[in-house]
């Protein structure tokens, strides 16, 4: 059972390219899975699902990027997705720009933004970074309640689908969408692969483990942790962007501090450090937290006594239990679970084992 | 003039529930480095508690009030040291695990409010001393803000004192200075993590029912909102310094009320613009030694 420690990295590519073909097939093909799909893989309404998880798979890879290579426990990283959402949606909205220069403009934004408020972020370290992070999200989350005139406030950001190219609108046309937010999604994937392995990628995992000794051998690691910041920001708020377009508008929850915890969750859950952990993990984030709500509202639930009833039927409660059970039980998460059974059940004492081990092993591992 | 009076007091009214929040929030960091996202939780337990007492007797008597106070710091307390005995413990000296499992508690917690008492706020109604008002050098206070000065004072005052002059406030201040050390001298120091947790769980649930009457009304979301403001009050006072935080609420909320007044309702992004200024001037915060 040591398929996968066994597997070269070219191995990996080669079944990544394969599920990503296959993916890039859903659409045309009639496949049903009842009790994790709401319907057969060609309809609309199953596509939007779909999509929608491939986006946080992506956004997952970034903050992957962030906290499980860069060690950065962020709590504002909403913000960057909001930004990319509602800065978008504001383009389209007050300009004549047609969609990819709006799409430009909204990016150039976003890197002053992040570069900016990351420079001032990465004064503090480690917790305080936290909290510094949560107060310039909550500012954010702010400004879009308040200012109902740009955001649309609590109501939400509808786009302006005048500039906005045919082919992308309609639920008619939501393969589309699902198959950009696919394309989305290889390209953050090999973004964050291809960073993970360059220099600054080597330099940002060395800070992670120790800062001290990276001051030491003369590196100043401000700048790799900026342009890290910065690359991750920039790849929330392009996520942000075509789930503007999938959703066909944005609202105020997009950019609160419980959505950088959901973010948070999902990496967690699929395993920190590991890039097909954090994708694994959003999809399974996506497709539980969708079936947990028609659960929620089913007649099964319904007719449960009150003190099962009650917890039963908030979603994100069973959630959060589901996310204390694993950062309690099955540290490393998905990926973390699956490394120790092909090891062939060899169970090392979890107490011992921290997520940043595991991710040292995964780094061991693949180069 | 007048005014300016009001917008003091009403923004020390409101730095009390900030300290509430943020004395227990150093003070648990101070001692074992932990972040707790979960502290809203205990407030919003406590506020919840507070209701339940003042729906279950008659809301608008002293004696209701005081019950309830009671009852939500002992609410607080309990929940607080459950919390440290059953999730915190296990993940001794594994910061950041700890923080995801504080996050954890707290989505779930929230998620299971929401289910018990509805998403929409309950409004609560004190004795009806505390709508009246008071006239200070010509400014008509509210009486409800001089109850929030006077418990943070006196909560300020009591975690001093035993910190002072008590044995587990004695451990508490060494393990802050240095954990190791006194681990090394033969004393336990995880009775002292559940003290820190139980104080902090009983200040935020008794800042909970105060909440309850200043904002006038309490919902799931009411621990989540203050907890921001009580983070940023603590990385401003310096983390794990009491005093940092006790001056680093009053200054926030008053500079907030002001900014609310003047400034057309900017006091949230004020705040983080002073933060943001604390961080590039003196990133340790006010009076943090260790950043």
């Amino acid at each position: 059972m040591k398929l996968l420690t066994h597997m070269k990295p070219w191995m990996w590519w080669a079944v990544g390219g394969a599920i990503a073909v296959f993916a890039a097939l859903l659409p045309l093909i009639n496949l049903s899975i009842p009790g994790i799909l709401p319907g057969p893989t060609y309809t609309p309404g199953t596509l939007q699902l779909l999509a929608l998880a491939l986006l946080f798979s992506s956004l997952a890879l970034s903050y992957h990027l962030l906290f499980g290579v860069g060690g950065m426990l962020s709590f504002g990283h909403a913000l960057y997705f909001a930004l990319g959402a509602y800065g978008l949606g504001i383009v389209l909205k007050t300009t004549q720009l047609s969609l990819v220069p709006a799409m430009g403009l909204t990016v150039a934004a976003v890197i002053c933004i992040a570069y900016l408020l990351g420079a001032l972020s990465l004064r503090v370290t480690g917790i305080s970074f936290a909290m510094v992070t949560l107060a310039f999200a909550q500012a954010g989350n702010v400004l879009v309640r308040r200012n109902p005139q740009i955001t649309g406030g609590d109501e939400g950001l509808q786009l302006e689908t005048q500039n906005v190219p045919d082919f992308l609108l309609g639920v008619l046309n939501t393969r589309n969408l699902y198959w950009v937010a696919l394309a989305l999604l290889i390209i953050v994937f090999i973004v964050v692969a291809l960073f993970e392995h360059s220099r600054a990628g080597h330099v940002v995992t060395a800070t992670r483990e120790n800062e001290l000794r990276v001051r030491v051998i003369g590196i100043r690691p401000f700048m790799v942790k900026l342009v890290t910041f910065s690359i991750a920001s920039v790849l929330a708020a392009l996520v942000g962007m075509v789930h503007l377009l999938l959703q066909s508008g944005v609202t105020a929850r997009a950019s609160s501090a419980d959505f950088t915890l959901t973010i948070l969750v999902i990496v967690v859950l699929g395993g920190v450090g590991s890039r097909w952990g954090a994708v694994v993990g959003a999809i399974v984030y996506t497709l539980l937290d969708q079936r947990l709500t028609a659960l929620a509202s089913s007649d099964a639930i319904a007719g449960l006594p009150a003190i099962l009833r009650i917890p039963l039927s908030e979603p994100l409660f069973i959630l959060g239990t589901l996310f204390i059970l694993v950062v309690l039980f099955l540290p490393g998460g998905i990926a973390g679970a699956v490394q120790r059974m092909d090891k062939g059940g060899v169970r090392r004492n979890p107490a011992k084992e921290t997520s940043s081990e595991i991710a040292r092993d995964k780094i061991e591992e693949v180069t | 003039m007048s005014t300016i009076v009001l917008l003091i007091i009403t923004g020390l009214g409101l730095g009390a529930l900030y300290f509430l929040v943020a004395s227990g929030l150093s003070l648990i960091y101070g001692l074992m480095g932990v972040l707790n996202f979960a502290h809203g939780s205990f407030l919003t337990l406590g506020a919840f508690a507070g209701l339940e007492i003042a729906r279950r007797m008659d809301g608008a008597s002293w004696i209701t009030l005081f019950a309830s106070l009671v009852v939500g710091a002992v609410v607080g307390a309990v929940v607080a040291a459950a919390t440290e005995f059953f999730l915190i413990r296990r993940l001794y000296n594994r910061h950041i695990e700890q923080v995801l499992v504080t996050v954890g508690l707290a989505l779930a917690t929230v998620a299971l409010f929401d289910g018990i008492w509805g998403t929409d706020p309950t409004y609560v109604t004190g004795p009806a001393w505390f709508s009246e008002t008071t006239e200070i050098l010509g400014a008509k206070v509210p009486n409800d803000r001089f109850v929030l000065i006077i418990a943070a004072v006196l909560v300020l005052l009591g975690i001093v004192l035993f910190l002072k002059f008590t044995r587990f406030g004695l451990i508490i201040r060494a393990g802050v200075e240095n954990r190791s050390m006194v681990t090394a001298l033969g004393i336990d120091v995880r009775k002292a993590f559940t003290v820190v947790f139980a104080i902090g769980g009983a200040a935020a649930g008794l800042g909970g029912v105060l909440a309850s009457h200043y904002f006038g009304y309490v919902s799931p979301q009411l621990g989540g909102s203050l907890l921001i403001f009580a983070f940023i009050v603590t990385v401003i006072g310096g983390l794990g310094s009491l005093a940092g935080a006790a001056i680093a609420s009053a200054l926030v909320a008053v500079l907030q009320q002001f900014a609310n007044y003047y400034l057309g309702g900017t006091g949230d992004l004020t705040v983080v613009l002073l933060l943001a200024a604390v961080l590039l001037i003196r990133p340790t915060g006010l009076l943090g030694s260790k950043a």
